[in-house]
């Protein structure tokens, strides 16, 4: 039951009815206050809890030991990111992820010059393609890291993007 | 009502292709007004696509994702005529859904 403690308030609202086939209504307001968090990787197959604790950290290391369980990250050219050099517009950096490797089962973004370092980690179920493009704000100049957890095992590739008007501050 | 979520997902293929783009704030705190008064933390946190019942992809996202937020991302299967669900929520409870059928 560890898994279902990890749920969100607002997940809840989400998948109310899922959570229902789990709990009794009268356990909900307990698990509103259980504070316990299991890493992503522990919960990959089907968790809906958005990982609260991974996106409060302040660098790296922490981010990446928050949401992932015990990860020890190998730079990879198998991971591919495509990032622009300059962004005039911190506020609107376009980000692209492709990873050449099989089973992959998440995708996390990491911008470690910002107030929070994680900015995205998204589930790759078994049938979706590894490759995700989004839309990031970058507060100043900083590398934008992604991590590609495959196999159990985790990759990475960095790149710098300069950023000429940050996103974060306004 | 029209839909905070627009979606195009095309099957090509074996495969779909899915782009989305939710219409949200996406504040992230550190802003402030034009009083000088930071506006909220306000953002999506989860957003969860299901074709046929299947969970395709989930993504969880903080305050750094942009305004407006755009996703694009493709899944084995998926044929047209298809439907596709999506559904978000957000830091302060918010949460929609929407059905897309695939081209």
């Amino acid at each position: 039951m560890s898994r279902v403690s990890i749920v969100t308030p607002a997940a809840l609202a989400l998948e109310r009815r899922l959570v229902l086939q789990f709990l009794g209504v009268g356990s909900l307001a307990a698990t509103g206050l259980a504070s316990g968090f299991v890493p992503l990787a522990r919960a990959a197959e089907q968790s809906l809890a958005w990982p609260k604790n991974a996106f409060a950290q302040k660098n790296e290391a922490a981010a990446l030991a928050a949401l992932f369980e015990k990860p020890i990250v190998v730079p990879s050219d198998k991971v591919s990111l495509d990032v622009p050099e300059i962004a005039e517009n911190g506020a609107v950096v376009p980000v692209s992820v492709t990873a050449a490797l099989p089973n992959v089962t998440a995708i996390a973004l990491l911008i470690p010059e910002n107030p929070f370092t994680l900015a995205a980690c998204c589930q790759i179920p078994e049938g979706t393609e590894p490759a995700i493009s989004c839309r990031l704000k970058m507060a100043k100049t900083s590398d934008v890291v992604a991590v590609v957890q495959a196999d159990g095992k985790y990759y990475s590739t960095r790149k710098q993007v300069k950023v000429t008007l940050g996103g974060c501050g306004g | 009502m029209a839909s905070t979520i627009r979606v195009r997902a095309v099957a090509h293929g074996e495969s779909t292709e899915v782009q989305s783009l939710i219409q949200h704030p996406m504040d992230s705190g550190f802003v402030k007004d034009k009083d000088g008064k930071l506006i909220p933390p306000h953002y999506i946190e989860t957003v969860t696509f299901d074709w046929n019942g299947k969970r395709v992809f989930t993504a969880f996202w903080g305050p750094a994702v942009s305004k407006d937020p755009y996703l694009k991302f493709s899944f084995k299967g998926g044929k047209k005529g298809d439907t596709l669900k999506i559904g978000w929520s957000d830091n302060e409870g918010k949460s929609d859904e929407t059905m897309a059928t695939i081209l």
